[in-house]
């Protein structure tokens, strides 16, 4: 049947469907799962996608307003697609101190975005972090799993530049 | 329950109560009238706008009465001058995250927040912070929603999740930024909102309104190149008079005739008398089915709010809804043909307006399916509310003015088509035609108890040729889906069900009048006495059954020749299908099962 093809074609969503499955077998209820189902469909799709959070209202049967309510309150949750690489500079306090806002400005006008904002061609995602216990090398950011110590704006400008070139 | 009575201490005075209830209770029962807003009996308790606090003895802040339960001995008091002085706070601190334009609301002086500030003597504003600004959602045909009007009580949320179970309205991202949407902020055309519009019963401001049709109409009732014909439906009657501040049950059925008139229509019929069709139609296609025609139990389709409910998320019941157009739709699409071919007027110069006491109604007349020979068969839907303000604004002094009668010919009812406004009226008017229809007799005892009155889920029967009918009646959303849930487990327990999308039926609809000063929304002795306005304009009536209507009789040798004919299936019966709206149930699922109600 052309829908079973439909189901099977997205292994993501086919994992978020065993996880749910699993979820309704230990919970006493379907809602007390859902910020845990959440995450994994954040974690499969690097965000809650229309299509995800339809899927987890009908199999859960929770209704999707509330689902949506959920999912605008945490901001761990993200509505909108991330970029393949993810800027968190660090906001806290010894990063501040080295001169934070000047990476975090100089960032933006870089990408020319906005915190939380992905630049078009979905290459980067700004985001703010408050510590990320590197305070050593302040003033720090961190792109996906990388972290990049003692920067300048002119650091910052080279290191986007690798990454624009890696594409 | 625990009926143990305890002692309580009311502003330094002993009043005995009984235990388990909460302290807004106990005190509304021994005359206090504790100040509140987000509170509404028939909701859970939310607890969100703290203007119900009281001072108990020995606790370190205020209590909110709506949610704190009594113990005996408890000392409470309900008027100090901090709990005044905070209350107000509280009160000022809401209205300082509202728009200050009273003057230009559509809810000056019928708001519950305006009335609360002023009973609470805010005069002069002492805060002054930031404001929300937001988009209005205009994009729905029948509610628009207005997020910086909302006060973020949530009983609209409530409302819609508890009672009408549709949850189609939640809160979304948090503090500041809170506010009350569909799911991922849809605009209303495309969510899942059936239209049934108790958001905006139960809306203490303008957060949300009907969609204002008013300006339109006034402007074609000054075109002299077309012809103004008007329907009104039963519960607009039975409930107009709230809006002019006279007691809720007494009707206005022969002013309302002449108020209309005098806006500037042309003929002013009855949707009753559509109402009565609607009971030929449904009947006859109830014995059909009776005799192996079609799937049973069978399940009304006059309530439009249902309708959407009904294909969005009871989609695998669509066999068992009746074909039956609402008499809305039939009388327009009565006044389209029939009644255009008497006067001999092109129909398309014709302007069909109905009176509603819905907001859905508004949904329906734009559903193309419902069109007549290519043309809209209602093309606009006013509400109660909306043609109260009409009446007001063109000067019509509604109280003074003498009664007329509807106009012939689609404007004789049975007393059958009146109580089709309340919950369990349309059963009992087509039990009274299709007994006789099947049997032959006459039904004598024609007021059905077991189908009148405001409990959630009613049971009847009746014996017809020997054979028991069995019936049920459901009001409310919530009701109709837990109704259906029985019989989707027992599918040969009922032969015919009635459901109404609106708590009470039509006589509750979403387009009625504001409750006022002294009372609530929904209140249930509102809600009984509009109905029983229209069971005493039944009982006053020599013809009590659809089918001893002459009109209706002559409608049916001139033009549609018997019920279920060709004709009447063109003109009288529609089709539903499964409708998603847009972006709500993954492509993947569209050719599957439906979706189960998501209900919580």
């Amino acid at each position: 049947m052309a829908d079973t093809v439909v189901k099977t074609a997205d292994p993501k969503m086919a994992e978020l469907r065993k996880f749910m499955a699993e979820q309704k077998k230990t919970q006493y209820n379907d809602e007390a799962s859902l910020i845990a189902i959440l995450h994994k469909a954040q974690d499969l799709y690097g965000y809650l996608s229309v299509e995800a959070m339809d899927e987890v209202a009908v199999t859960m049967k929770i209704p999707t307003a509330h689902i949506w309510g959920v999912a605008t309150f945490y901001h761990y949750f993200c509505l909108t697609p991330k970029g393949k690489y993810v800027i968190s500079v660090c906001l806290g306090t010894a990063c501040y101190v080295k001169g934070a806002d000047e990476i975090m400005s100089k960032i933006k006008d870089e990408l020319k975005i906005k915190v939380g904002e992905t630049t078009p061609d979905k290459l980067f995602t700004l985001q703010e972090a408050r510590c990320l216990g590197a305070c050593g090398i302040a003033p720090v950011m961190m792109i996906n799993d990388k972290i990049y110590g003692t920067l300048t704006p002119k650091k910052v400008t080279e290191i986007l530049n690798n990454y624009r070139k890696q594409g | 329950m625990d009926k143990k009575m305890i002692t309580i201490y009311i502003d330094d005075k002993p009043y005995q109560v009984a235990a388990g209830q909460t302290v807004m209770q106990a005190a509304d029962k021994v005359g206090f009238r504790i100040p509140r807003l987000c509170y509404h009996p028939k909701l859970s308790i939310e607890g969100a706008c703290r203007v119900c606090i009281v001072e108990l003895e020995g606790a370190r802040n205020f209590i909110a009465s709506c949610a704190y339960p009594v113990a005996d001995g408890m000392k409470i008091r309900t008027n100090t001058p901090e709990l005044r002085s905070a209350r107000r706070d509280i009160v000022e601190l809401i209205l300082d995250n509202h728009p200050m334009d009273c003057h230009t609301c559509e809810r000056d002086s019928n708001c519950e927040l305006q009335r609360l500030a002023y009973s609470m003597g805010i005069r002069k504003r002492h805060f002054e912070g930031e404001m929300k600004h937001y988009e209005k959602d205009v994009s729905g045909v029948a509610v628009i929603r207005d997020p910086n009007k909302c006060i973020l009580c949530g009983r609209c949320v409530r409302m819609c999740s508890e009672i009408q179970k549709t949850s189609v309205l939640g809160y979304a991202h948090r503090g500041f930024k809170t506010v009350v949407m569909p799911a991922y902020n849809m605009p209303f055309r495309d969510s899942s909102c059936t239209a049934c519009g108790q958001c905006i019963n139960v809306c203490p401001t303008a957060a949300f309104l009907e969609k204002d049709y008013t300006q339109e109409l006034f402007k074609k009732l000054n075109d002299k190149s077309i012809l103004k014909v008007a329907q009104c439906a039963p519960s607009v009657r039975a409930a107009i008079g709230e809006a002019f501040n006279i007691e809720p049950g007494r009707t206005m059925e022969k002013q309302l005739a002449a108020a209309i008139r005098r806006l500037g229509f042309d003929y002013v019929f009855d949707t009753q008398f559509s109402a009565d069709l609607t009971i030929m139609e449904e009947a006859n296609e109830f014995l059909e089915r009776l005799q192996g025609k079609g799937k049973l139990p069978m399940i009304t389709s006059c309530s439009s709010a249902w309708m959407k409910c009904l294909e969005q998320y009871h989609p695998d019941l669509i066999d068992h809804i009746s074909t039956c157009k609402s008499p809305m739709s039939m009388q327009s699409a009565m006044v389209k043909t029939y009644f255009a071919d008497k006067i001999k007027r092109d129909p398309k110069e014709i302007l069909s307006v109905a009176f509603m006491f819905c907001t859905a109604k508004k949904y329906e007349a734009a559903r193309p399916e419902l069109e007549v020979n290519g043309m809209r068969a209602t093309d606009l839907v006013i509400t109660t509310r909306e043609l109260a303000w009409m009446i007001k604004s063109a000067g019509i002094d509604f109280l003074a003015i003498k009664g007329e009668e509807f106009d012939h010919p689609l404007g004789l009812s049975s007393g059958a088509g009146t109580i089709f406004g309340t919950t369990g009226g349309v059963m009992e008017a087509a039990i009274r035609t299709a007994y006789e229809l099947a049997t032959g007799e006459t039904l004598l005892d024609i007021e059905i108890g077991a189908v009148r009155g405001l409990q959630g889920i009613k049971e009847g029967k009746v014996v017809m040729d020997g054979k028991e009918i069995r019936v049920a009646v459901a009001h409310g959303l919530g009701n109709a889906a837990e109704l259906l849930d029985i019989a989707r487990k027992d599918p040969n327990r009922y032969h015919f069900i009635e459901i109404m999308g609106c708590p009470g039926g039509c006589v509750g609809g979403g387009g009625q009048p504001y409750a006022n000063s002294n009372s609530i929304p929904l209140d249930e002795e509102c809600l009984m006495k509009r109905a029983e306005a229209l069971y005493t304009l039944d009982r006053n009536k020599t013809i009590r059954r659809s089918h001893e209507n002459p009109d209706i009789q002559r409608l049916y040798k001139e033009f549609l020749g018997r019920p279920g004919s060709p004709a009447s299936h063109k003109l009288l019966h529609t089709h539903y299908k499964q409708h998603f709206p847009v972006g709500i149930i993954p492509e993947s699922l569209k050719q599957q099962k439906p979706a189960e109600p998501a209900n919580k």
